[in-house]
């Protein structure tokens, strides 16, 4: 840390005042959810069966789905890496389903995999409002967040290192298991739980493709919304749950992120 | 280390010709505005050669495609009774096939590991642990090589790049990023192991005094070739 002058601490203190409303409106709504819903929510929410299905089937979709990215999502990231033709136009196409509505993605989802989509009479897929779907869903808007963050820690290698693992006699296969993905292991790791944390909350594309049947696709957040309008406080309960599991991954991001490993 | 002497001490060991040629600027040491080419020819016998140049007359390029990690336009490449790369008959070894140890500049250890783990990376420990100690490192073997000195560093570098029993040694910079003191240490390590090592060596240098001790032929490269010598 450098040193901090009186007139750009004044600056940064400016800064901050003006920022202020932005960091209420992102934290209060939070804060407020926990108040309301009270720490004993938590605890209840948990134990109501109405929760524990949703839950369990979030859990279930949403660990297949990270699998199913880190198994496909690495092998991408590491030709986005390497760099060379196509590679920009691949990384665009990639990061759409971040800035997409997840009812656009619901929707082309239907329209191409879907029953009467394209690709569905085609093949007699019977795939949509199945908890496949679920993970289909999940795996189409968390994949960017693990590939982004894979790219960039494979990026982030020291090619001369790669390279005289390759004279000394290793195979491509070699180099990367044991220098490239130890090495990059902070950021998968980081990219694994951002895509996780963004499968378990996965809502609108969700509720489109997948429907809103308990027991095979009503997911945590999609139960959240059906359960507002009855029980309110089931609704809370779960609230709470979705929020602590997030703020969980977010503090590991953290702490990975942070780690002298990662930074090198 | 001791391979049965060659029969014929004079003959080239490693006799390379090759072209290459860059359209864009390339990253690192040879970084340049416009594009870049290099043609050259020379053989060379056991024990060090010089590769002498200034920045950008492509000496880390030439190292980089003798060990195969630059495509060559056309070239032959051939180390003792092995041809490496031959354009014309389309034989082209990859990296791991070709046999050479290589320092390259700045040592490029693997963080992750500790200097042990880098020798034994591609080799078993036994061996590791030998050739440690033959570079006066066997102190090190435990520690992590993210907090080896620039010295310790080109030791354990030169270590790993022995440890397989090379056929050629490729040396990048080995002395320039040091302190005086650390310098004549690994200057003298250098100027006993090199010749005894019955192996043709090539050394880049900018530095006459490391020229003087180690002895031997120099390669002048300017611009992407060879000066006459």
């Amino acid at each position: 840390m450098r040193p901090v002058s009186p007139r750009s601490r004044r600056e940064r203190q400016l800064a901050l005042v003006l920022g202020l409303p932005l960091l209420l409106l992102l934290t209060v709504p939070l804060v407020g959810l926990v108040f309301y819903a009270g720490p004993s929510a938590l605890a209840a929410g948990l134990a109501h069966p109405a929760t524990t299905q949703a839950l369990v089937l979030s859990l279930a979709t949403s660990l297949a789905a990270l699998l199913v990215i880190i198994a496909l999502g690495t092998p991408l990231a590491w030709w986005l890496a390497r760099g060379g033709r196509g590679t920009g136009i691949v990384e665009t196409l990639v990061d759409l389903p971040v800035v997409l509505p997840p009812a656009v993605l619901g929707l082309a989802l239907l329209l191409v995999l879907g029953r009467e989509g394209m690709l569905g009479k085609l093949f007699g897929l019977e795939l949509a409002f199945t908890p496949a779907a679920v993970v289909l869903v999940q795996v189409v808007v968390a994949a960017p967040f693990y590939v982004q963050s894979a790219t960039a820690a494979f990026r982030a290698l020291d090619p001369e290192q790669l390279a005289v693992a390759r004279t000394l006699g290793a195979r491509p296969a070699k180099v990367f298991l044991r220098i490239a993905l130890p090495l990059a292991r902070g950021g998968l790791f980081a990219g694994a739980l951002l895509a996780w944390a963004r499968a378990l909350g996965e809502f609108g594309a969700t509720l489109l493709f997948a429907g809103n049947f308990p027991g095979t696709t009503q997911t945590l957040p999609i139960a959240i919304y059906t359960a507002l309008e009855v029980d309110p406080h089931a609704a809370q309960a779960m609230a709470m749950v979705l929020l602590v599991t997030a703020l969980t991954l977010l503090v590991s991001v953290r702490l990975l992120r942070g780690s002298p490993r990662v930074a090198r | 280390m001791s391979a049965p002497p060659q029969a014929n001490a004079t003959l080239p060991r490693l006799s390379v010709t090759l072209a290459l040629h860059r359209g864009q600027p390339i990253n690192g040491p040879d970084a340049d505005a416009g594009g870049f080419a290099l043609d050259v020819s020379f053989t060379i016998g056991d024990g060090p050669t010089f590769l002498r140049g200034p920045n950008g007359a492509g000496k880390t390029t030439l190292l980089r495609a003798i060990l195969g990690l630059e495509p060559l336009d056309h070239g032959r490449v051939v180390l003792g009774s092995r041809t490496l790369v031959d354009t014309a008959r389309a034989i082209d070894l990859p990296p791991e096939a070709r046999d050479i140890g290589w320092v390259p500049q700045g040592a490029a250890l693997f963080p992750h590991l500790s200097a042990l783990g880098n020798v034994a990376f591609a080799a078993p420990l036994v061996d590791a642990m030998a050739v440690l100690a033959q570079v006066g490192a066997a102190h090190l073997a435990h520690r992590s090589a993210r907090v080896l000195s620039g010295g310790e560093r080109q030791r354990v570098a030169l270590a790993r790049a022995l440890v397989r029993r090379p056929s050629l040694l490729l040396l990048d910079e080995p002395l320039s990023a040091l302190d005086p003191a650390a310098r004549a240490g690994l200057r003298t390590l250098l100027a006993g192991l090199l010749p005894s090592l019955a192996i043709p060596s090539l050394v880049v240098t900018h530095d006459a005094a490391d020229i003087a001790a180690l002895g031997g032929p120099i390669l002048e490269l300017d611009n992407g070739r060879l000066a006459p010598s």
